[in-house]
Formats: structure tokens, sequence, C-alpha cells
């Protein structure tokens, strides 16, 4: 945009988002999506902390063999209280709501979300959803597991089972208004010339995991209600000696909660398709194939669920199918790591912090899902089934896979969000140090749950004290590095360098607004001429187009040349 | 009056509302799913238990099941009837049809609440009480109580919804034509109908073949 062009703009409209009003109420009272997504991301980190907290006084109790820290209830309350801050309050909103609703609109060219006024109400019902779920867990949390199966959950747990439900119920609207408000803005409000195929890859992760979203978590929502029901107006669903069947509980739980890992790190693969063929200067190799391959994890992904349940007495039959269906889900998974593999041949790569914790993200993803491959087949499942190998495996895609690309997209567009650039070096040791610490404290999980370890045990046999120390010191690395992204990026809101429009000559119209965007994000609605990931060749890079020189122009590929 | 309608971040009204329409199609996506759950438990507990389903069913007060899908069903046409006059111009018609739709979701939870009534009197509250004593025939009154009232839940706020229409309406304070408002609470209201459509054979028809 040229500043001729600018200067016919009033004032008020080339105002940055940040500068529209600085009262708390003009935050409270906001429809702007970026500024709702600064107030989700605000509420989540929270939540992450708290379910850090919980977690971290489980490790510490598993330094020993023996319980020494906490009681046995509060042990059973403290893991089942990280396991539902972490999968509701803050994997299942984390990338969406964050990335997905400051992003979503301004890289299609959009002035804001297609409702906005729902979208706010989104953030206010997670944070009620929030209120209860501190509320029951001060008052004394369910003790059930983040998994609340009957009859545990409806006759036997002493804790606020019901409200612990009723938190996660409400907090399903709010997904439920996010994934409409997704889904209708990707198909409404595009900019002329902003073909389906045109779509940055984030776009499509955000509309595909809105599509699972919204047709998963009403079945939760159906399912925790009857658990409510059952418990505290006593009306039989699943009770057994009325000829109930807590089967039926686990078929209800999983048809959304597999799904559910989808909603977790399809917007990592999103964020891992920006990324990488950014810092590679690299079209992304094989879009259409990307594009497909979310589809198909999409609705793939809404047929795996009874690999939950090889155990659970579904006939052969059943477990063989699901099986199948297991490693069918994993075949577009892995065209899309071998995607990304592919993006990064030839390219001329450098290694800011983003970059580095997509590369995790990338080997960690691929780990988490091999070793999924290992859990799909059944006879290795009976083995492993409810041990530290399970917990190792869903930690190397949610923690090693979706957090990684959360830091990794945080870091990405922390310049676009803020217009502040963050200390590079202090962001490569902290990425390098999530990485180590990440490993650390999960790989001797594999070993253990091998080794027959199960999960959700206070008191161990002493011959797996050495692996549960490992563990345990890997998680006070890992706290750490979570830490340090805290201190230096509010350190760089007031010093931070100004980062400019476009610091890491991308494409995407993200990128062609300034940094932080106006209210409205574009001052005149933008026209898209090409596809996403135009950095070659060169005629057709960023810098050719007229963008800062500040990084060296593509090369031609091959030959030497 | 058009242009009061009109919000960010929208430029024209007929995108607006084709914008409403698709958003109150994907919610209506989630409570088929929403629904589809409970349709699943009881279709399994049906196939589980074929026989202290039917007995139970038998239980259940046909007449005023079938008086609440005749209300409902005269309900949708009157709701549609609104709709598509609003958009015709008939802005009076479709704020009595409007205000008729709303009488009569109000007139089906009257009846429903006279039902329960009863029901509670005979006993039919699952627990140590129950009239029953079957021990399966419990758990289809369970899903009764549960059906019945998320049903009911929906349409009380079906009724907040379209009442809210015909009072702005009335005071002047929207106009009806180009509404985006009005198609997704007719689409609304017609969903919640047919939820019922299918819970009156589940519920009131069973154990009566």
């Amino acid at each position: 945009m040229t500043d001729a062009a600018l200067g016919r703009v009033p004032r008020e409209f080339r105002r940055s988002y940040l500068g529209e009003g600085s009262t708390l109420l003009s935050w409270l009272t906001t429809t702007d999506h970026k500024r709702i997504a600064i107030l989700y991301a605000i509420t989540i980190t929270v939540f992450f902390f708290i379910g850090g907290a919980a977690i971290g006084i489980v490790r510490l109790e598993l330094m020993t063999p023996q319980a020494d820290v906490v009681s046995a209830d509060t042990y059973n309350r403290l893991f089942t209280m990280h396991g539902v801050i972490m999968v509701w309050f803050f994997l299942v909103p984390s990338i969406p709501t964050t990335f997905g609703n400051f992003l979503l609109p301004l890289m299609i060219g959009a002035p804001d979300m297609a409702f906005p006024r729902l979208n706010l109400l989104s953030w206010y019902v997670a944070l009620l959803a929030g209120v209860i779920a501190i509320v029951a867990i001060v008052t004394g949390v369910g003790d059930t597991g983040w998994t609340f199966y009957t009859p545990l959950s409806t006759e036997y747990a002493t804790g606020h089972v019901a409200w612990t439900a009723l938190a996660i119920f409400v907090m399903g609207f709010s997904s439920i208004a996010t994934g409409i408000n997704f889904i209708a803005t990707t198909h409404m409000l595009r900019a002329p010339g902003m073909t389906w195929f045109r779509l940055p890859l984030f776009v499509w992760a955000m509309y595909a995991v809105s599509i699972v979203m919204v047709l998963a978590t009403p079945v939760l929502a159906i399912t925790l209600l009857l658990v409510m029901v059952e418990r505290v107006l006593g009306l039989p669903i699943f009770e057994s000696t009325l000829g109930g069947d807590p089967l039926l509980f686990q078929h209800l739980f999983w048809f959304y909660s597999h799904p559910a890992v989808y909603i977790m790190i399809l917007p990592a693969m999103g964020v891992a398709s920006e990324v990488i063929p950014c810092f590679a200067r690299r079209r992304v190799f094989g879009y259409a194939f990307m594009v497909y391959a979310m589809i198909a994890i999409a609705g793939i992904g809404f047929m795996v669920w009874g690999h939950h349940m090889f155990v659970s007495g579904q006939s052969n039959f059943a477990n063989l199918v699901f099986s199948f269906l297991s490693f069918v889900v994993a075949v577009p998974s892995a065209i899309k790591v071998f995607n990304w593999t592919a993006t990064l041949y030839r390219g001329q790569i450098t290694f800011e912090a983003a970059m580095l914790y997509a590369l995790g993200f990338v080997g960690l993803f691929a780990l988490g899902g091999v070793t999924g491959l290992m859990l799909a087949c059944v006879p290795i499942d009976i083995h492993v089934t409810d041990t530290y190998f399970v917990v190792a495996h869903f930690h190397y895609i949610m923690v090693g896979g979706t957090v990684s690309a959360f830091f990794a997209g945080l870091h990405y567009w922390w310049p676009k969000i803020t217009g502040r650039l963050y200390p590079e070096s202090w962001a490569r040791f902290a990425a390098i140090l999530m990485f180590f610490g990440f490993n650390f404290t999960f790989f001797p999980q594999f070993i253990l749950g091998y080794l027959g370890m199960p999960r959700r045990y206070q008191v161990y046999p002493p011959e797996f004290q050495a692996y549960h120390v490992m563990s345990s010191m890997g998680a006070s690395v890992l706290a750490a590095a979570y830490l340090l992204p805290l201190g230096y990026l509010m350190w760089s809101l007031f010093w931070g360098r100004k980062a400019g429009d476009n610091p890491w000559g991308a494409t995407g119209l993200e990128w062609q607004t300034s940094s932080p965007p106006p209210k409205r994000n574009f001052l005149a609605t933008p026209r898209v001429m090409a596809g996403p990931y135009e950095y070659h060749p060169a005629e057709e890079s960023p810098e050719a187009a007229g963008a800062p020189m500040s990084r060296e122009p593509h090369r031609s590929q091959g030959g030497g040349a | 009056m058009s242009d009061a309608a009109l919000r960010e971040p929208w430029e024209d009204l007929h995108r607006q509302r084709e914008a409403a329409r698709l958003g109150m199609w994907v919610f209506l996506a989630t409570e088929v799913l929403f629904f589809g759950g409970l349709f699943l438990g009881y279709s399994a507990m049906r196939v589980a238990h074929p026989a202290a389903f039917a007995e139970a069913a038998r239980e259940t007060r046909f007449w005023f099941g079938s008086a609440n899908l005749a209300l409902l069903m005269t309900s949708s046409a009157t709701m549609t009837v609104a709709v598509r006059g609003a958009r015709a111009g008939f802005a009076g018609m479709a704020r009595w049809c409007l205000l008729m739709t709303a009488l009569i979701g109000i007139g089906f939870i009257a009846v429903k609440g006279v039902e329960y009534h009863l029901d509670l009197d005979d006993g039919l509250w699952p627990g140590p009480g129950f009239a029953l004593g079957m021990a399966p025939g419990q758990i289809f009154w369970g899903f009764y109580w549960v059906m019945t009232g998320i049903h009911a839940v929906h349409l009380t706020i079906g009724i907040v919804l379209v009442l809210r229409l015909a009072l702005l309406s009335w005071r002047g304070l929207i106009g009806l034509r180009d509404n985006p408002q009005m198609p997704v609470v007719g689409l609304y209201w017609h969903f919640v109908d047919i939820v019922w459509m299918c819970l009156y054979p589940l519920l009131y028809l069973v154990g009566r073949t």
C-alpha cells in the first residue's frame, strides 16, 4: 500500500486496534475479533498455569514410590484437575480462539468475524465456564479423571463431579459459537479473489477444526448432561443394576473425545504450515494435498473412537474395524509430515525462534503419531492400555505437538499482534529448552509404560523410580521453559523493537496491513491475485513486490546456480 | 428501517441474511448431534430391553402427546406464514402470526406441565418409589424425562425469541421484512417442532403397536 493511498484515509481509520480505547470497559465490551483474541489469550494463559501447577504437585509426589506429599484423594483430584483444565480450558480453545480469532479475518481480507457479538458472547461463556471450574476446584473437584467414566462418576466419586461436568458443558457452547463463527466467516467474508484454493492453510485448518467442533462438541454436551442428570436427579441412564450400560457412556464420550484430539492438533498443523514455508523461503509442498489431508483427518477422525475401548469388551470385529480405521487416519497425518519436510528441501532455512518451535513440532508430532500407530495395533494396545505409554503418546501429540505449535505461532505473529519484536536469542533459548525439557519429561514415560507402570497411580514399585525421577526433573525444565516466554514477551511489549508491517518477509494478507492492524484490519478491501506462499520464483517473492529487503532474496533451485 | 438491521461487518443486508441463515443451519447441525446422542442412547437401550420398553411406554399419556404434536405442527404453519408474510411485506399479518406461534408454544408447555404433574402423581419418576417396579422400564422413564425436558427448554427459548421479535416489531423498533432474524428464528422453531415429531413415536407410540 503506497503512502499516497494512505494519505486519503482519515486518521481514526489508521489508528491501531490497541489504540481504540484503553479502559477496561472498552476491552470487556469490544466486538473486535483482535481484542477478543487477546481476552482469550489472557484467559487460557491463566488456565494453562493452573493446570500446570496441578501436575507440578503430581510430579513432585511421584519422585518417590511412597505417598508422601498429598493424600490419595487429593492425588486423584490433582490429575483430574490437570486433565480437565488442560484439555477443555487450554488445548481445545488454545489456537482457535487466540490466533484463529485474530488471524482468520485478516488472512481472508475481512474486516471482522461474521458474527462479532456472538464472538464476544463466546468469550463470556468461556469465562462463566472458567468460573464454574474454579469454584469446583476450590470446593473439591471431581476425582474421576478427565474421562468421567460411569459408574464411577455417577455413583462412587466423592468430589463435585456434577460441577466439573457443568463447567465443561458450558465451555462447549463457547466452542460451538466459535466454530459457527469461523465457518460462516470463511464462507461469507473472503475478499475478492480469495478463492477456496488460495486460502492459507491456517484458514483451512480453522475451517476443518470448526467442523469438528460443531459436530463433536454437542455429543459431549449431551453425554455430560446425562451424567449430571443421573448423579443429581437420580434418573437412571447408565445405571447397570437397572439394565443400563456403562459402555454406552464410553461410546458417547469417545465419539467426542477422539475428534477432540483433532480439535487440538489441526490448528497446530495450520500454524506449522504457515511458519515452515516462511522460514524456508519455499512454497508449501503439495498445497492441495495439505488441504485434502486436513479435511480427511477431520472426517475420518469421527470414525476411530472405538480404539479407546479395545479392552472394554467390545466385539473383536469392532476392534478390527476401529484398528483399521485408526491406521487409515494416520495416512493424511503422514502426508502432512512428509509435505512439511519436503517444503524444507532446498529451502533457505533460517532458524528464528518460531521456526525452531515449528521444526520441534514436526518431530514430536511424528513421534507421537508413530506411537499412536503402535497403540492402534490391538495386541500392543492390550499390553499397554492405561499405562504411561498412552500418557506419553498423547502428551507427544498435545504438548509436543499443539503446545509447540502454539509457541511457534505466538512468536511468528507476536510482531503483528503487538507491533513489537521479541528478543530473538532469549526466544531461541526458550525454544530449545522446551524441546529438551519436553523429551526429558515424556520419553521416560514411554519406557515406564512399556514396562507396565499404570497411569493414575500415586504409589508404585521402587524399580520404576529412576524413570519417574527423570520425568519429574524434565518437568521442572519444561516449567522453566514455559515461564521464560511469559517474561521476555512481557518485556518486549514495553522495550521491544518496533516490528514494522512484515518483519519476516512473509506472504499472506495479514502481513500487508500495519502492525498492529487498524480496527477494520485493512484500509481498503484487499484484492487477491494469487495463491498463498508465493516465496519463489524470485520475481513473485514479497521482496520483488516491494516488501523491505530484510532477507536474502530466493536463489533459483538446483544446478548449483 | 431496513438499515437498522444491518450490522458490522456487513456491507449489504442480503449477504448478512445469507450469513445468518448459514450460521443457523450450522447450529442446527450441532443440535442434530446433540439430540442424536439421546436418540442413540435410547435406541441402544431399547434394543437391549425391547419388552420392558414397550411395557413402560404404555404408561405415557397418548392423548397429551398427540395433542402437543398437533399444536406444534400448527405453530410451524403459523411460523411459516409469519416468515413468508414478512418477506412479502405483510407486516401486520407477520406480527399476528408470530404472536400466535408463541401462544401455541405456550399452550404446548401448559399441556406438558399438566402431563408432568399427572406423571409425577402416578409415581413415574424413576427411583425407589417407581410405580412400575420393572428395572429396565426405569431407564425408559429416565429417557422420557430427559428428552422431553430438553425439548421443553428448547421450546421455551423459541417462545422467547418469537415473542421478542413480535414485541420489538410492534413497538416499531425493528422491521421484519429484511430482518435476518426472521428466517433464523423460523428455522429454529421448525427444528424444535421436528424434534418433537421424532420424540412422539419413540415415547408415545412404542408401547402401542
